[in-house]
């Protein structure tokens, strides 16, 4: 699959991890997924403090932040989304997949995060949201 | 079957019989029994298994009796029925007080060993002061000082329980142990137990939380410490070998097999360099597993493992004391194919994986909580994850008979087709080098990172069933998901407290004194650097002071990160 015709430029999305935890079979299946559906994938380690994600984010220009969170550090997901808005990103759409506890999904949603996504989602799904929310986002449509 | 057709089955190699023939032709007729089907590392599963597949003819050379080598059927005499197997539930959460608390209870639930689970914030070997506090507490216990490790096992007997430490290298939980053992005057000889996070090999490549220093430094301070304990703490197994993180992160369960296999051989060989006698360290070896819910498969590929590793310990490393090759592992019920979906039914799965690890031999048992897959295990599911174990025991049977399914055309002829796939493994790391040069070339990552790939485009192709996920799919209900646990604010805040007072009472000369031992020690080959952690912990340095001045001296872990 390639990215939708009439974008131009192909979308680009940086897959990492905030916080302790290491645990990357999830961010790896998914960066494979959206690279094999035609984006751009910047892909960094593990424990990514909050103001390195705002520095690659603004770098590479990216369209989209995927936080992949296997052991609680979607908690700190609320301080990324203050910090892209202060940092002027606050259109740059993000999602979180992982262990995220139905309370915590909420937390997130409300801090703005756009999508959250739970074990068992199938990667066809999230390469097609993410095209989805990049192309509403370069329309100036928020999120 | 007729007696005359029985005794030309039981030649194997014999030509099919009538009975057979029949067999085959009516099963064809079925539309889908004949068509292929593969386990998950990959090896045609048939319909059928007869005495065709496996020569009974070679049971005293590949199977013989438990506690005998080859070991196929059980590395003891009696297995289960003479020793129940080590209940292991892993657990920490919050402060140690509140670590404590549950340690109590599971106790008194009927676990037969403790574990400790350290904080993520531990697992990066940093200090509770430079964290997130959001972040303390919610997966382990928040340890940073001997006087947190006093705390968290007070009352415990720490001379007649076994203690499994979530310790990474350099080892300062197990430092901290020993520590509290010379205060409470246990020696260091009774202390029985394992440092169930010591292959850095597998942070390196999978799990990279637990990966503190850079390779080169982890794999002098691995060698230090089995020398180090192998003297002073006899009965403590320095060494865990890993194949749990490989295949959650995606090794094939024949891969992960194989991967700890290189792993030990590897350890074990940069021991040899060191002058040490393999039969010293490798009763002491130990080896911990992912079990999966592909059931044969896994019973297959603890059979297969046992079995390999006798032959290697004494062929390649030259092991002569049949102690040495025997094949100790603990394993832990798979939280990969838990689901989110109608979570209460990975009880049944951690059922089925449970009996996987029993008929395949293991030492000891984790069985998984069926809300691990929604947040870190509450206290009511931990206690049907240990319940499970106890009614597979007590109720079930499963104890009573010694490798019930040794014998099965089946299992005999799987077991000797995952040996043959984790010996190809084993080839291909060797030829790369051992695994030391394989994790530096990336490419034990890359093969997990491919085999994960795979396995996921199995799961959304459909080929690979999952129910509630993409068979079976009901409507969520969320009210069957346990309510979350967290650690209770107001007790953390006090539990940092008592950190920075813990810090702050230290006598200033004997804690700079004690860094620069450290330092020198690292800086200095021949020095024995988890001795060094040891006296560093006694005189009262945290463990993210340890681990920072290491990481100075050694440094960094930065994994291998690739996709």
């Amino acid at each position: 699959m390639n990215a939708p015709a009439h974008t131009a430029v192909p979308i680009k999305v940086l897959v990492t991890k905030v916080g302790l935890d290491g645990h990357d079979r999830g961010s790896r299946l998914v960066a494979n997924a959206l690279r094999d559906a035609g984006m751009e994938v910047v892909y960094t380690g593990p424990w990514q403090s909050i103001p390195a994600v705002i520095k690659l984010a603004t770098e590479e220009d990216v369209d989209l932040i995927g936080i992949s969170s296997l052991a609680t550090d979607h908690l700190i997901v609320p301080q990324l989304m203050a910090a892209l808005r202060e940092a002027g990103l606050g259109d740059v759409p993000v999602i979180v997949g992982g262990i995220v506890p139905d309370d915590d999904e909420r937390m997130l949603l409300e801090s703005g995060v756009a999508r959250v996504y739970h074990p068992g989602s199938a990667l066809a799904t999230i390469a097609a949201d993410v095209t989805e929310l990049c192309t509403t986002a370069r329309q100036g449509v928020p999120a | 079957m007729s007696g005359a057709a029985r005794d030309r089955a039981s030649t194997p190699g014999a030509r099919p019989t009538d009975d057979m023939e029949r067999w085959e032709q009516e099963i064809a007729a079925v539309p889908g029994a004949t068509d292929p089907r593969h386990n998950r590392s990959g090896i045609e599963v048939k319909p059928l298994y007869t005495p065709h597949d496996w020569d009974a003819g070679r049971y005293e050379a590949d199977l013989g009796y438990p506690g005998q080598p080859p070991f196929t059927r059980g590395i003891y005499p009696s297995m289960h029925r003479g020793r129940r197997w080590t209940q292991r539930q892993l657990i920490g959460l919050g402060t140690p007080t509140d670590y404590n608390r549950r340690l109590r209870t599971i106790l008194d639930a009927g676990a037969t060993a403790i574990s400790l689970i350290p904080c993520n914030s531990v697992y990066r070997g940093v200090d509770a002061d430079t964290v997130d506090p959001l972040l303390l507490g919610t997966c382990g216990t928040v340890i940073n000082t001997p006087q947190d490790f006093a705390d968290a096992l007070e009352g415990i007997p720490i001379e007649r329980i076994s203690i499994g430490l979530n310790d990474p290298l350099p080892f300062t939980l197990l430092a901290q142990l020993l520590v509290e053992a010379k205060r409470r005057g246990v020696p260091w000889t009774a202390l029985r137990g394992t440092s169930n996070q010591s292959d850095y090999i597998s942070h390196y490549v999978a799990n990279h939380m637990f990966f503190r220093l850079a390779l080169p430094g982890s794999r002098r301070v691995l060698v230090d410490a089995i020398d180090f304990l192998g003297r002073e703490v006899p009965n403590w197994n320095p060494l865990s070998v890993v194949g749990q993180h490989m295949q959650q992160a995606g090794a094939t369960p024949a891969q992960a097999m194989a991967f700890t296999l290189c792993t030990a051989l590897q350890v074990a060989e940069d021991c040899k360099a060191r002058g040490m006698d393999p039969d010293a360290f490798l009763p002491r070896f130990t080896f911990f597993y992912d079990i999966s819910i592909s059931f044969f498969e896994e019973i297959a590929k603890f059979r297969a493992g046992r079995r390999l590793w006798a032959r290697l310990a004494r062929e390649r490393l030259g092991a002569r004391d049949p102690k040495s090759w025997r094949f100790k592992f603990h394993a832990q019920t798979s939280g990969i194919d838990l689901t989110r979906q109608q979570p209460l039914n990975n009880i049944a799965r951690v059922t089925a994986q449970a009996i996987a690890g029993l008929f395949g031999g293991l030492q000891s048992l984790h069985t998984d909580a069926y809300d691990e897959v929604l947040s870190t295990p509450t206290e009511a599911a931990a206690r049907i994850a240990i319940n499970t174990q106890n009614i597979l025991r007590e109720e079930a049977g499963l104890a009573d008979v010694i490798d019930p399914l040794g014998g099965s055309f089946y299992v005999e002829s799987l077991t000797e087709r995952m040996q043959a796939e984790i010996e190809a493994v084993i080839a291909e790391v060797d030829a790369a080098g051992g695994m030391y040069a394989a994790i530096e070339q990336g490419l034990v990552q890359r093969m997990i990172g491919d085999s994960a790939v795979a396995f996921q485009a199995r799961v959304e192709a459909g080929e690979q069933k999952i129910v509630g996920v993409n068979a079976y799919v009901a409507p969520d209900r969320p009210e069957e998901r346990a309510p979350l646990e967290r650690p209770d604010p107001e007790r953390m805040a006090a539990h940092l407290e008592r950190i920075a007072a813990f810090k702050a009472a230290r006598d200033a000369t004997a804690v700079s004194a004690a860094n620069d031992a450290l330092a020198r020690a690292a800086d200095d080959p021949g020095a024995n650097l988890f001795a060094a952690v040891v006296d560093a912990t006694a005189a009262g340095l945290t463990q993210g002071e340890i681990v920072a001045r290491l990481q100075e001296r050694l440094g960094f872990g930065q994994p291998l990160v690739m996709v």
